[in-house]
């Protein structure tokens, strides 16, 4: 079928700024069949069913909308976690600031490095899981990924890691733009932290697919980007194993632009998934968070829980489906969705769906939109809390169910100490 | 102590007269207990005098030691010493009740220039006063009256007043909903807070919680008004005749 010509004319425009990077053997193949997808369906846009929410405009415009940078963060995220650090400074591996990558249980190479050889078993996963979620929507921002990627990580899991790896992305460049994909492979009982952190570019394209095989446990803790003007659009692709556990947690502090997409296929039984994300947007702020759940295992439990607080006019998109096929009995599947808005010129658009082809599951979703509780807040006050602190703790109190989700009570409160800091930087206005 | 005067309160958003001159003086010291039938403006007056928002003073004055408190912000009330039991303690999911209690202990410390209670004295200080509440480990941890039974609630407002210390507590029908067990402990909760320097202001519905929380003076509330006041003896009165005789007396 035609793509409609402006979107073949807004594909083309950005396709002319691109250069596939070199590469021989095994993903040439992956690339072209990549591009080709991303031609044949063309970039996303306004009038997309998948992206009525959020423009998508500036995520594909050729010219890469500047985004200032703020410097180092005095005070480094997970800097009290020991862990392999591994930096991109602008979507540019940086050998000098990351670790040797050596680590018991695992085995770590650059993707553009993988890439040099003829044979790799990341040829099984490099835009497999990318493909496999372009049924039934289209995501053609991971296929330009897959097509494009500049770089990444490539990891494979083989043991119980004990320290977590590291991904930390600095930002740079005010018209930096970075496209990085990554590969993780837990084989069975094997299990991985990984943390993500910084800004990365002024406009970021990042695909992470992730292969979790039976009884493999994979965990991910993100905090996206302080600078107020980046722009990131991001697919976290999964599949999982009979028995193995997937959990990810997203912190999203600023930026004017995001789009966290998560796919996730529980193919064997008795599977875990549980995505979550807090996010926190002043003014000039929107982020939306895309996830995708299909349950093809038995007796598999899934779980989404998002919250975000919104001001000034700020924005947040949430879009959870969960699918469950013919034959995923016993399916446990739990979606919520909740917006704290404290004003009214900030909004929450929430479009939760369940799609159930099995007869024996209990699934439930639910979303809301709401202020600060008046009643709470008085209580507090009467107890002597004053206003600004009280509403702080309430703030927090609303967050906390998707922080909860962490297992790891350091980087819990960690990420709740950037919250705190977040509340403290906008007592002023 | 808490002095009130002329006291007219009509709802913000509607036209209705709620208070319709209270006047009513509460001395150091002393229990003072409000009792009246539903709707007559108990749980106003209280709210009024904590500053909750949706009330509109359109008459008279209240004050606290000769402070004005009707211009205060809830908070700065609860500095100088205002404390109020609420009739029905609000929830709030994902505040632990530790957190909660800390939290305000040190706010109203800040706020009188005084110095934080240590993590470990604070610690000890809600130990100490939970356990003669028979408030668990449990409760402590929980969110702030999630789940939480309705006596539950109610020793967790003693527990409150305990930890804050204030100079002025008003108890507004902390005994409803509570057995004879946990009207004893909320009854032992408040008496071991009184004191030469601290007023009560004990609202309630019934005389039985005035038989464990032994008032000074008893003022009965109708439409909005104090209508009569009287030593411990009325308050008897009213539980053998009920409300309407008074109503009639003064009408
Ligand atoms: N926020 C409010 N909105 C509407 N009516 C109210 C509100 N607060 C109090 N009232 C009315 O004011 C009167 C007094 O109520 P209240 O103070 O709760 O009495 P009491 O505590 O003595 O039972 C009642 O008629 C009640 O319905
Ligand atoms: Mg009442």
């Amino acid at each position: 079928m035609a793509l409609p010509k402006a979107k073949e004319d807004a594909t083309a425009a950005l396709l002319g700024t691109l250069q596939m990077p070199d590469c021989g053997g095994w993903c040439r193949a992956a690339r072209e069949d990549a591009l080709s997808r991303l031609t044949a369906m063309g970039l996303p846009h306004r009038r997309d069913e998948y992206w009525r929410f959020t423009d998508p405009a500036s995520l594909i415009v050729p010219e890469v909308p500047k985004a200032a940078t703020l410097g180092a963060d005095p005070e480094p995220m997970f800097d009290q976690i020991e862990r392999l650090r591994i930096v991109f400074v602008d979507g540019v591996f940086s050998p000098e600031q990351s670790d040797d990558l050596t680590l018991a249980g695992l085995e770590i190479e650059r993707l553009s490095e993988a890439m040099t050889s003829d044979i790799h078993w990341a040829r099984d996963i490099y835009g497999k899981l990318e493909v496999e979620a372009q049924s039934p929507v289209a995501r053609p921002l991971a296929a330009l990924n897959t097509a494009f990627a500049s770089d990444g990580i490539v990891i494979r899991v083989t043991g119980k890691v004990e320290k977590p790896v590291s991904l930390v992305y600095l930002h740079e460049r005010d018209d930096s733009q970075a496209i990085l994909h990554h590969i993780v492979k837990v084989e069975a009982e094997a299990s991985i932290t990984i943390l993500e952190n910084g800004p990365a570019a002024a406009r970021f394209n990042k695909a992470m697919e992730v292969d979790v095989a039976d009884r493999g446990e994979f965990r991910h803790i993100r905090a996206q980007g302080r600078d107020h003007e980046r722009r990131a659009a991001t697919h976290l692709f999964g599949r999982l194993g009979q028995e193995s556990v997937f959990k990810s947690f997203t912190l999203t502090v600023n930026g004017v632009m995001t789009r966290n997409e998560c796919v996730l296929n529980l193919t064997g039984d008795d599977a875990v998934a549980h995505v979550a994300g807090a996010a926190v947007g002043d003014g000039d702020f929107h982020h939306d968070d895309t996830v995708f759940i299909t349950h093809g295992g038995e007796t598999c439990e899934s779980r989404q829980v998002f919250k975000k607080v919104l001001k000034n006019g700020a924005v947040g998109v949430f879009q959870g489906k969960i699918l469950v096929k013919d034959g995923a009995q016993k399916t446990d599947g739990y979606q919520i969705s909740q917006a704290l808005l404290l004003d009214e010129t900030s909004q929450f658009l929430a479009k939760p769906e369940l799609e159930i082809y099995a007869d024996d599951v209990a699934c439930s979703h639910g979303s809301t939109t709401g202020a600060i509780d008046e009643e709470a807040l008085f209580y507090l006050r009467s107890r002597g809390v004053p206003d600004a602190e009280a509403r702080d703790l309430l703030i927090l109190a609303f967050l906390a169910e998707a922080i909860d989700e962490i297992d790891d009570t350091r980087i819990a409160e960690d990420l709740i100490g950037r919250l705190e800091g977040w509340l403290a930087r906008r007592k002023d206005d | 102590m808490l002095d009130i005067k002329n006291l007219h309160v009509k709802l913000e958003d509607e036209d209705k007269q709620i208070l319709k001159g209270v006047d009513l003086k509460v001395e150091a010291g002393k229990v003072h207990a409000i009792m009246g039938p539903n709707g007559s403006g108990k749980s106003t007056l209280s709210y009024v005098l904590s500053g909750r928002a949706g009330y509109e003073v359109t008459d008279g004055t209240a004050t606290l030691d000769g402070e004005d408190i009707l211009g205060m912000e809830p908070e700065e009330r609860a500095a100088i010493g205002m404390f109020l039991a609420f009739q029905y303690p609000v929830e709030i999911p994902g505040v632990g009740n530790m957190t909660f209690l800390r939290t305000a202990a040190n706010a109203q410390r800040k706020a009188r220039g005084e110095p934080e209670l240590s993590a470990a004295d604070f610690l000890k200080l809600v130990r100490e006063k939970a356990k003669t509440l028979q408030i668990d480990a449990d409760m402590l941890k929980r969110p702030v009256n999630v789940g939480f039974s309705g006596g539950e609630k109610k020793r967790n407002e003693i527990l409150q007043m305990a930890m804050l210390e204030p100079r002025m507590c008003i108890l507004d029908e902390t005994d409803s909903g509570l057995d004879v067990d946990a009207m004893k402990l909320v009854s032992d909760g408040v008496n071991a807070l009184r004191d030469e320097g601290r007023g009560f202001l004990v609202i309630t519905h019934y005389q039985r919680l005035l038989d464990h929380i032994k008032p000074d003076v008893v003022h009965i509330m109708s439409d909005g008004r104090i209508i009569k006041t009287g030593g411990p003896e009325l308050a008897l009165e009213v539980e053998k005749n009920g409300y309407a005789d008074l109503k009639s007396e003064v009408a």
